[in-house]
């Protein structure tokens, strides 16, 4: 008997993953432009900081909507006392407007069926307490956000089942494939409860089609499992095609309601993930019932609450927010892409997120995971870029990277740039060099004993 | 098969309880001294309204930590990005010396082996997740905090055992209390992981005694289980004997760097103490490297707002705030807990002796229509209805007496207050007369026939039965 609990101790967390050595390999020798020009740029974290500057305005031109300043203290007591879970109506009024307002106007959510969560990290461990069992199952379309190991299934018990997409069809979720993995559950006695998908995608940073979105809405709906969106980074869509939220879908399309279900966050498109703004929208009544009782475990700050009503009741700070954020997110991708497409480097063709999924396959020297972990080690020490190797998103095709573009200034982007140039060139100059190096650090690789997620790799 | 989850569809959430329901009926007919003088007055909600002015002066004083500034400089970027798990820095200290201040300075934290969590709530759930299995089982003393049930059951799977109290020793948890919900643990084929107590308790407004800490180390020591000290009401302490934490209790017995020491875990919030529960700032605080670590990754469920965490370290970091806020807090609870107790005097209600909390344990028992919890919810229902104010049945804490409610003191003005002292001893008064006029009555049976809610009458000792719900 342990005296602690087996998710204490066991490593459902994700973090033994040796993934962690490029953000420990950050932290141990952060790039700064003059105090340490020579340490690593972070390109593995999907923030957006381009739109500070207009978010920093609004707030000093609006001392009311805090409720520290002389303004705004008179609700000082209201707000930090107010925990009802149902949050403040003005919050829930705000969110459901900007998430209209983010989806072109193109659906209108209902303020009622907004759940708070403590983050979307949050809000998706409470979506899947709310609609499945511990060892029911979820399919996850992969490539996939890393954290969903964690998210989904830490303390829920719910297995994450992945439906394996690759390049041959730019990695589209068909039908067949979904077919596929259900039957292959079935078979093996895994109970399915439902789908979740990330829709602008991460890593790959595109969105779904609408007949992709139909067909999945369809296959949920046939076999009567939910269909779980995290639309997180929905307005973060920086060029066609439009986005099209799954809220969108269902208006035409006769399903099951009760079986749709959306997560949100403030994290990604307004870059404010230290306020911790999780949302579940679902359209089954059951689930926003329980899933705002089980929202006490997560439940905003009444502060921030109160700040972020304000801000996003603001239709003309929102309106514009939102065109400039697309804007200067097209702009960043373009340069950075464009940057790499000089060298040779290719990416996926992609129109949101924060990241880009780029291919690196033709440098790698074994078209293996190893070969991908090996190029992966060479980038972090040598080329002194943390960028965020395709296995880590459970990717079974080796030589994807995901490289994320909004958390850096202009000038950052252009030496990660150079630098790359440097080693591509590099690569093709010397290549017995570099297979020796490659080898070196292979064999530190498997020291690491990152089992988990190199050896027991799911088909 | 369901189409939602186990969790969905049952009610471990609890939310069916009395507790909540007086709420909800609060919600419907909320008195306003001005616009609904006749409504319902929330005597069910332990929140700490006495001490806001204390706080909006620090704040009119200090608009940095408003602005997203410090040293005049924005910081709003920095906070904006700010999510990790450790916690901010500034915050944590602040924080861990604000809890050392308010025992006294008697023991000291270590901002290395705190976690923040989205409440008290997720503090209490998460610890549960650490340190239990599903259907594993945690000791809890009765009366407890209604929201237990939730919070250490429902996502968890853990299962609560009730320690027993009763008013016979003014509730105090003793050995046999404990062996015996041991056995009730056997029976029910329960492994025990540990104890919970909370410190001041919820819902007595008492402190522990050094006894009974004690005694919770023996026992905890020598079955080898955790013990997790709820301490969300130690700065509510406003008169002798003072607080006594277990930490305290743990350096006497020179407990230091054992085995049990590891298996102590403290939870603490600001939502009673400085009255700020929209914030949702919990604490776990815990001697084991192990629990540390595991709680710090699920503190990402729910983490305090970067917001919030850099307002509270400007003001928790200024100690001659926190000196004045803790001393001046305290003095304002002792005076309303005074004119609470002394307005239930005058209603011929007596409570339990406390010296902390937010509320008292009232003594309803002589007004009873029968020592059945039947009664104690007829008696409810009509102070809810009729009296109009929202107190809390007993049996929604789980107390094994019927009789006893709980009922708030600092989350309202004294003028209200006083109404609500008025309300109530206008209703014993005139229950004391219908009793008078009904005491001639010989037949029971006819006189029930009658709304139930209109009389009650005497207990007689030789009535009493235990246990009964």
């Amino acid at each position: 008997m342990g005296i602690l609990s087996k998710i204490a101790t066991n490593n459902g967390h994700g973090e033994d993953s040796a993934y962690f050595d490029g953000w420990k390999a950050f932290d141990r020798n952060p790039f700064h432009p003059t105090q340490n020009p020579g340490g690593v740029i972070q390109l593995g974290l999907a923030e957006n900081q381009l739109c500070f500057d207009l978010i920093k305005d609004w707030i000093t031109k609006n001392p009311y909507a805090s409720i520290c300043t002389a303004e705004g203290v008179e609700v000082f007591k209201d707000i930090a006392i107010f925990q009802d879970y149902h949050g403040l109506p003005e919050f829930r009024q705000a969110v459901a407007k900007f998430m209209g307002k983010g989806r072109g106007g193109r659906v209108t959510f209902d303020p009622d069926r907004i759940v708070m969560g403590g983050g979307a990290t949050g809000a998706n461990e409470l979506i899947m307490f709310c609609l499945a069992n511990p060892g029911d199952a979820f399919l996850v379309p992969s490539p996939y956000y890393a954290a969903f190991d964690r998210d989904l299934s830490w303390r829920t018990g719910v297995q994450i089942v992945p439906v394996h997409c690759d390049i041959s069809n730019n990695f589209k979720i068909t039908r067949e494939a979904l077919e596929a993995a259900y039957e292959r559950a079935q078979e093996a006695s895994i109970n399915i409860k439902g789908l979740i998908i990330t829709n602008p995608s991460n890593p790959l940073g595109t969105t779904l089609d609408r007949d992709t979105l139909k067909s999945l809405v369809s296959f949920i709906n046939d076999k009567n499992i939910h269909l779980v969106c995290d639309e997180i980074y929905a307005a973060t869509v920086f060029s066609s095609p439009k986005f099209t939220s799954v809220a969108e879908v269902i208006q035409e399309m006769d399903c099951n309601r009760d079986l749709i279900h959306i997560i949100y966050s403030l994290s990604k498109d307004m870059g404010l993930p230290g306020f911790r703004v999780g949302i579940v929208y679902s359209f089954n009544d059951t689930v926003v019932n329980c899933g705002r009782k089980m929202s006490s475990f997560g439940l905003v700050s009444s502060q921030t609450q109160y700040l972020l009503a304000s801000m996003l009741s603001d239709d003309e700070f929102v309106d514009n927010f939102l065109v400039e954020t697309s804007k200067r997110l097209a702009k960043r991708h373009h340069n950075f892409t464009k940057g790499l497409e000089q060298v040779g480097i290719n990416c996926l063709k992609s129109n949101a997120g924060l990241f880009f999924w780029m291919d690196l396959r033709h440098l790698l020297k074994e078209k293996t995971l190893e070969g991908e972990i090996a190029l992966w080690r060479t980038i972090v020490n040598d080329v002194k870029l943390n960028v965020s190797p395709g296995s880590s998103f459970q990717c079974t095709e080796p030589g994807w990277f995901r490289v994320c573009f909004a958390n850096m200034d202009d000038d950052t982007l252009q030496v990660a740039l150079n630098r790359i140039a440097a080693f591509v060139q590099q690569d093709k100059e010397s290549e017995k060099p570099t297979k020796k190096r490659c080898s070196r650090i292979f064999a530190s690789a498997s020291h690491r004993g990152s089992t988990n997620k190199v050896s027991c790799r799911r088909t | 098969m369901g189409l939602l989850s186990g969790k969905a569809t049952c009610n471990t959430h609890g939310q069916d309880s009395s507790y909540f329901l007086g709420w909800q009926e609060y919600e419907k007919n909320p008195y306003d001294e001005v616009q609904n003088p006749t409504g319902i007055i929330q005597m069910g909600l332990a929140e700490n309204q006495l001490s806001f002015d204390l706080l909006e002066s620090w704040l009119d004083r200090n608009p940095d930590a408003a602005g997203f500034k410090r040293d005049g400089q924005s910081i709003f970027r920095e906070l904006a990005l700010f999510q990790d798990y450790h916690g901010l820095p500034a915050f944590k200290k602040a924080l861990v010396e604000f809890m050392s201040e308010i025992r006294g300075n008697k023991v000291t934290f270590d901002t290395s082996k705190i976690v923040l969590t989205a409440g008290a709530t997720s503090a209490n759930e998460t610890l549960m997740f650490c340190l239990a299995e599903p259907g594993e089982a945690f000791l809890l003393p009765t009366p407890y905090y209604p929201g237990f049930d939730r919070d250490l059951k429902w996502r968890t799977g853990v299962e609560i055992v009730p320690i027993q109290c009763t008013s016979l020793n003014g509730f105090q948890i003793t050995e046999t209390a404990i062996e015996e919900a041991y056995q009730l643990a056997q029976k029910r084929h329960l492994k025990v992981k540990g104890v919970l107590v909370t410190n001041p308790s919820n819902p007595l407004g008492t402190t522990m005694s050094r006894n009974e800490l004690n005694l919770l180390v023996n026992i905890i020591t020598e079955k080898n289980i955790h013990l997790i000290s709820d301490e969300i009401y130690s700065g509510t302490v406003f008169s002798s004997p003072g607080f006594v934490s277990i930490m305290e209790i743990l350096k006497d017995r020179n407990c230091e760097n054992t085995q049990v020491w590891n298996r102590v875990h403290i939870v603490y919030s600001l939502s009673k103490d400085l009255g700020l529960p929209g914030f949702r700032v919990g604490a776990i605080y815990s001697n084991d490297d192990m629990v540390v670590a595991a709680a710090t990754k699920m503190s990402s469920f729910g983490l305090v707002s970067s917001q919030t965490q850099y307002l509270l370290s400007a003001l928790l970091s200024d100690k001659k705030f926190t000196q004045n806020y803790i001393s001046e807090n305290k003095k304002r609870l002792k005076q309303r807990h005074r004119k609470l107790v002394s307005g239930l005097e005058k209603a011929g209600i007596s409570c339990l002796k406390s010296n902390a909390g937010l509320f008292c344990w009232v003594d309803m028992r002589h007004l009873l229509r029968s020592n059945t919890f039947e009664a104690e919810m007829e008696l409810w229902k009509k102070i809810v209805y009729d009296v109009k104010l929202n107190i809390s049945p007993g049996s929604s804490c789980h107390c094994t007496e019927p009789g006893w409610f709980r009922v708030c003191f600092a989350n309202m003005s004294e003028d209200t207050l006083k109404l609500s002292m008025q309300r109530l001893k206008a209703f014993v008064d005139s229950i004391t007369t219908t009793l008078h006029n009904q005491s001639n009555h010989q037949s029971i049976k006819n006189s029930r026939r009658r709304s139930l809610t209109k009389w009650v009458f005497r207990l007689s000792f030789d009535d009493r039965v235990t246990g009964e719900r």
